[in-house]
């Protein structure tokens, strides 16, 4: 059974790859459509009022593991109060898991909060050549900060620009981002920024509770609703999700396709397999066959040879032959010796004529490829 | 045998080794900082730009000008062109080089580089694209230190060694093709998670095997570029066998650059034309984008061609030159110019002069080391002793 398992699996990475290299994934009939039980949140744009208190309840829950306050406790804690911010667009940071940015629209000011989105298939979790991330069956993407080399790939992956860096570190720099604080769901508790919200613009649920609360409300309100909930399809589905009374490329959410991240880079993964197959073959291949004509030339060469020799010495003897007739028709033993001087030059001559040419590294195996030919 | 090093040999304080020592100790005020103040001392990156010329040049300008290893091999070993003989040690001597102080440079870029064997030991990410580069990277680095070692073993007289290592050069070669095939596509793979970010452009799917072609003619123009430097700076070094065959090794890879250089213009074009990308062609990206393969392709192709037909051997050193800084050209429109072009120009990246700094410090030990190897060891010339080993 395991080894029939096993033989599935690779051929189906094997034709999989072979076939079509956008579906080197093994299940090209099944799809995966999130964790049934994984939880997220909502938020409603149409709700919120910009009162950063998410941000500070973030900042109560978290606060103590940045890195600006982690071994400081007299750092100087950020005023939640200061509404200023809100005129210039903020992202979060090693020190800030969630900011929320005004967008001015026809609507008048929109607020949106930004944060860790928790992808469904997570481009930081499919892009860390570490496994530092992990999506969790719960819900929340998780770091494990003892993993992490620090390579930054999953910055560069990450459609949503979430994951941030303490470039101020020597000794122990990490990468920061929100937990959807993992170990406070695990106690039963709410995130801190949902436990702060006084308007309810925050829904925390499970996530296919939160899609069906977020369509009543569009259809209850479409004329304050955008259609669109925004994270359900994103790069395969996100498990924070967006209301807005505009468009949300308004509040400057990225336009992004349906596919997911590990889908983007699968094909080339599958190649990689075919590469190592395949390429001995072909490179061996060529290796074979330039030595096997190598070898072929030679062997030509080599009979031309022997039997230009050959042919001459049937020449010289027949010369040989006349010329005795005629020495001994004539009796004469000086006219012999003539003759056999004859002989031997023109043996030597055709010699020199059809000496072996140099041969070009003729049968030289693997090893000696590069230490012969010193004759060149 | 070759011990003319006739000029400057009695005095250390030439310009070329002052320079050298100014930028050595640079780069050594540069590194103490690095490593005791942080990436974000020295560095312009921040969270929108995680990537700066350390990976765009140390990395993937360092692996791509580094494929003239698995090019003049292959083309010696494999497909049996008994003319590349005398290029086959200068060419595999600077792809270990280059794939060694690439691995170096890496120790700078990531924040914990005492963990960078983890990927390999400890917790295999084999989802990512990344992993593929570094365990790739990992191995061929190893090849490339067996494959260059018989240079250390004659140097160093141990024919013990040498004659261990002799049997693997096919094998070898075998594997070095196949490592380079996969992480110098991957390379490009690399930006194939993060469609978004990227300008369609310089996005495509096919951008594995954008990076792998460009692999090829950039490695065979490394070869040629270097030959150009090695011949104005380690000229006595060179014995008679390297000396004849240089101008061929020229003419040969010139040409098959040509040839590589058509096919990969075709399929860039297809690579706008599969995402029906034609509207991007009339804006400045646009422009940018025909810049570099017009320019930088289609041009030095053009001047292969033309130096191939006529025999023209500086033309092809040109057409060399043109298309190294080409390839480098590409590397840095992919990884930072279509990179992110979507954000503000205020949150884009541009280099902090430390960063140039260590990226010029080292390139100068790669140099520094590679004149040294030459100096001492049979790369461009062979041993008398080995001439004719068995």
């Amino acid at each position: 059974m395991q080894r029939r398992k096993f033989l599935t699996l690779m051929s189906a990475a094997g034709l999989g790859a072979a076939l079509s290299p956008a579906s080197a994934n093994a299940a090209a009939t099944t799809s995966f459509n999130g964790h049934p039980e994984a939880v997220g949140v909502l938020h409603d744009s149409v709700r919120c009022i910009g009162c950063r208190k998410c941000e500070e309840g973030c900042f109560k829950v978290n606060g103590q593991d940045l890195p600006a306050f982690k071994n400081d406790p007299s750092a100087q804690r950020p005023d939640f109060a200061d509404l200023e911010v809100l005129n210039k667009k903020r992202r979060t940071n090693c020190n800030t898991y969630t900011v929320v940015n005004r967008y001015q629209t026809e609507k008048g000011p929109v607020y949106r909060k930004l944060q860790c989105n928790h992808c469904q298939e997570p481009a930081c979790a499919s892009a860390c050549f570490v496994k530092a991330f992990v999506k969790t069956p719960e819900g929340p993407v998780v770091y494990k900060p003892e993993l992490c080399v620090g390579c930054r790939y999953c910055m560069v992956a990450c459609p949503f620009y979430v994951p941030t860096y303490d470039y101020g570190s020597a000794w122990n720099p990490l990468v920061y981002k929100c937990t959807m604080c993992a170990p406070r769901i695990a106690k039963g508790q709410l995130p801190g920024c949902v436990e702060a919200c006084p308007k309810e613009a925050l829904v925390f649920g499970k996530r296919t509770d939160l899609i069906n609360i977020a369509r009543e409300r569009i259809q209850k309100n479409p004329e304050l609703y955008d259609a669109k909930v925004f994270g359900e399809s994103e790069m395969g589905g996100t498990n924070w999700l967006y209301l807005s009374p505009v468009q949300h490329t308004e509040l400057a959410q990225p336009e992004l396709g349906k596919t997911s991240a590990p889908e983007l880079t699968s094909g080339a993964l599958g190649a990689v397999a075919m590469v190592a197959g395949i390429w001995p073959v072909l490179l061996g291949g060529a290796y074979a066959i330039n030595k096997r004509r190598t070898k072929m030339a030679q062997e030509e060469a080599k009979e031309a040879v022997t039997t230009a020799v050959a042919t001459t010495r049937e020449e010289a003897e027949a010369k040989l032959q006349k010329a005795l007739a005629k020495a001994e028709k004539d009796k004469d033993a000086a006219v012999a010796r003539e003759v056999k001087k004859a002989r031997e030059e023109a043996i030597q001559e055709t010699e020199a004529k059809f000496a072996p040419p140099q041969a070009p590294d003729g049968e030289s195996t693997p090893e000696d490829a590069s230490g012969k030919e010193g004759d060149a | 045998m070759n011990t003319h090093d006739n000029g400057a040999k009695n005095t250390l304080l030439t310009p070329g080794n002052v320079i050298t020592a100014i930028i050595l100790l640079v780069g050594l005020f540069i590194t103490v900082l690095r490593f005791t103040k942080g990436i974000g001392s020295v560095t312009a990156l921040d969270d929108n730009n995680p990537w700066g010329i350390w990976i765009s040049f140390d990395l993937l300008c360092g692996v791509v000008l580094a494929a003239g290893g698995y090019t003049t091999t292959s083309a010696y070993y494999l497909f049996g062109l008994k003319h590349f003989r005398s290029a086959v040690r200068p060419a595999i001597t600077s792809a270990f080089l280059g794939y060694a102080f690439v691995v170096f440079a890496l120790h700078y870029d990531v924040g914990q580089p005492w963990r960078l064997v983890y990927p390999i030991f400890v917790s295999q990410g084999t989802t990512s694209i990344l992993f593929e580069v570094g365990l790739c990277v990992f191995l061929y680095v190893t090849v490339l230190a067996i494959e260059f070692s018989p240079a250390v073993w004659e140097w160093l007289g141990i024919k013990k060694l040498r004659s261990l290592v002799l049997p693997l050069t096919i094998p070898l070669t075998i594997l070095g093709v196949i490592l380079s095939t996969m992480h110098q596509s991957s390379l490009g793979a690399l930006y194939l998670i993060a469609p978004s970010k990227m300008h369609p452009l310089w996005y495509s799917s096919f951008i594995p095997v954008f990076f792998f072609i460009s692999s090829m003619f950039a490695g065979m123009s490394m070869v040629i570029f270097e030959g150009i430097l090695a011949h104005k700076g380690l000229h006595g070094k060179m014995d008679a066998l390297h000396l004849k065959q240089a101008d061929g090794v020229v003419l040969a890879f010139g040409k098959a650059s040509a040839f590589v250089m058509m096919g990969y213009l075709f399929i860039r074009f297809y690579g706008v034309a599969m995402d029906n990308n034609f509207k991007y062609l009339f804006t400045g990206y646009g422009l940018w984008f025909l810049v570099e393969t017009i320019g930088f392709v289609a041009l030095p192709a053009f001047l292969y061609a033309m130096g191939a037909r006529e025999r023209n051997v500086s033309l092809m050193k040109i057409a060399a030159v043109i298309t190294v800084l080409g390839v480098v050209l590409n590397r840095f429109n992919v990884s930072q110019v279509a990179f992110n072009y979507q954000l503000d120009a205020s949150e884009r990246y541009f280099p902090h002069w430390m960063e140039i700094g260590v990226s010029v410090f080292v390139v100068t030990l790669i140099i520094t080391a590679y004149r040294f190897i030459c100096t001492k060891m049979p790369v461009m010339y062979e041993h008398p002793e080995y001439k004719d080993a068995h």
